[in-house]
């Protein structure tokens, strides 16, 4: 018989596998099961163009339907993994079948971090993450109404500036003092926030949003210990790992799927992982989880060829980005507290960049609307050359010539 | 709709019709045709979806921004007429349009 392939999740990662086990040749059969209702589409975009009514939701989908059938992929919809059996080497699915594997690929992605506070549950408190997400947020999006973000991380700014464009009354509520406090430099989180608010958007910082109120849908909130009006309210505090069916399966796993550098579990040799919900080794070694398109489908690409007896190791540098009004944010590499920051460019300009470096390499480089010093940046840290920090302030040597 | 020739760096050649508005890298990505990555799915963000614009098309192509052009400018194998498919949105002019894929997107 012909081997099977069953990938549990429909996300970037999933249909990375697909494409790479096709490119390869795989003659077997492959099942994917996913558990919206729609096949596998990018989510970068859902908190920017499509929640901003400029991407009909056709093009959110990453391949053509007919895609799947000639990648011998089935595709179950709507239909979620229960459990899966090692032993018999069978995942039980929603609609009570059981579906043999040779090789099982997780790529169960994360889903939101919900708020514990009294009101939480009330209509009109959002979260952000699906498309059945931004089509129940997108009608409320209307001029002229208040709209509390709660976390000021990439969700809540993206959302932030498509309401702010379109009219409405944005107060964002940070626990910490600055924006996108875990994943960028003070130096960005203070240019964010001069952006955002050049633009109408206000901030309250150190403060943790204490409940919801109203009568039968969300009317204000209260934060610090004041009430704030608020006519829709935006939750984007981060994400969980799905991990729990490879935790009841009793695969290791410490906030996130542990898997090797071949994107192979290290509990089972038949078990793959990828993207959000792997913890694994980064490109300098150190274990991390990461919640980006880059590590579903380079990690996708990985597992694949492991899947198929070709492992070759992950290494590659990860990278991210947001777009938030005329600003495009391009990040690779992976910042550390202690790194000596280096500015290049001036931020009054709207272009300039941030290199962290460590040990005299580039670890990292934060690039706003500044491709040049993002792709050059990515290929120093990838290739791990020595480069000094005044070269790098000094705008009058291009990035081509900087090293 | 405008009809789009891809070729592949191989010289395989696919014609499919494109919807106006779409990308030129969406054409290609959503009817299977393999040569452009387009790992950020059109946000002008990773450079993947590089393609050389056949020279009689290139003058009715939209203009080049900034983004774009630095962006290119660290493609491998850049030519005259390379451009990142995703900045290329399709009109009713662009039908017959013909675009070559390069050796590799990374």
């Amino acid at each position: 018989m012909s081997e099977q392939i069953v990938i549990i999740g429909a996300g970037q990662a999933a249909v990375q596998a697909v494409t790479t086990l096709k490119a390869e040749g795989f003659a077997g059969s492959i099942i994917m099961v996913g558990d919206e209702a729609y096949p596998p589409y990018q989510r970068p975009p859902l908190s920017k163009a499509y929640l901003l009514g400029k991407l009909e939701r056709e093009r959110l989908f990453l391949k053509a339907d007919s895609f799947y059938p000639e990648a011998h992929c089935q595709m179950l919809l709507g239909v979620s993994a229960r459990a899966i059996d090692r032993k018999a080497m069978t995942v039980l699915l929603s609609d009570g079948s059981r579906k043999p594997y040779d090789k099982l690929l997780i790529a169960t992605g994360t889903r939101v971090r919900q708020i514990q506070v009294p009101g939480a549950e009330l209509p009109g408190v959002h979260y952000l993450r699906s498309i059945a997400d931004v089509d129940r947020l997108s009608p409320e999006i209307v001029a002229g109404k208040k709209l509390a973000v709660v976390g000021g991380g990439y969700i809540g700014l993206e959302v932030a500036a498509v309401a702010q464009k379109r009219g409405l009354e944005v107060t964002v509520f940070e626990a910490l003092d600055r924006l996108m406090a875990r994943a960028v430099s003070p130096q960005l989180s203070a240019f964010y926030e001069q952006a955002h608010r050049a633009e109408g958007v206000q901030f309250c910082f150190k403060t943790g949003v204490e409940a919801f109120e109203g009568h039968g849908k969300v009317e204000r909130l209260r934060a610090g210990g004041k009430l704030y009006p608020a006519d829709l309210v935006l939750v984007g505090i981060g994400a969980i790992p799905n991990v729990e069916l490879a935790k009841e399966a009793g695969l290791t796993c410490q906030d996130g799927i542990v898997v090797d550098r071949f994107c192979t579990s290290v509990s089972d040799p038949a078990i793959f992982a990828a993207g959000d919900c792997t913890r694994h080794h980064g490109h300098n070694g150190e274990e991390i989880r990461l919640e980006c398109v880059q590590n579903a489908i380079d990690q996708a690409k990985h597992a694949a060829l492991a899947m198929l007896g070709k492992p070759t190791p992950y290494r590659e540098v990860p990278w991210f980005w947001s777009d938030q009004y005329d600003l495009k944010l391009q990040i690779a590499g992976l910042s550390r507290p202690g790194d000596q920051l280096v500015v290049r460019g001036d931020p009054a300009t709207r272009k300039f960049a941030v290199f962290h470096l460590r040990e005299g390499k580039v670890a990292c480089v934060e690039a706003v609307n500044a491709a040049p010093e993002y792709i050059v940046g990515r290929k120093l840290i990838a290739d791990g050359t020595p480069i000094a920090a005044a070269r790098l302030a000094d705008t009058a040597i291009p990035m081509k010539n900087i090293v | 709709m405008p009809k789009i020739k891809y070729i592949e760096e191989n010289g395989k050649e696919h014609v499919v019709e494109v919807p106006v508005g779409w990308s030129v890298m969406e054409g290609a990505v959503k009817n299977l045709i393999p040569g452009i990555d387009a790992d950020c799915g059109g946000a002008c963000a990773c450079a993947t979806c590089h393609v050389y614009v056949d020279p009689a098309w290139n003058a009715k192509m939209p203009p080049m921004g900034d983004m774009e052009e630095t962006m290119l400018d660290f493609a491998q194998d850049r030519e005259a007429t390379s451009r990142l498919s995703c900045q290329l949105k399709v009109t009713e002019a662009m039908d017959g349009l013909v675009v070559r894929m390069p050796k590799s997107q990374h």
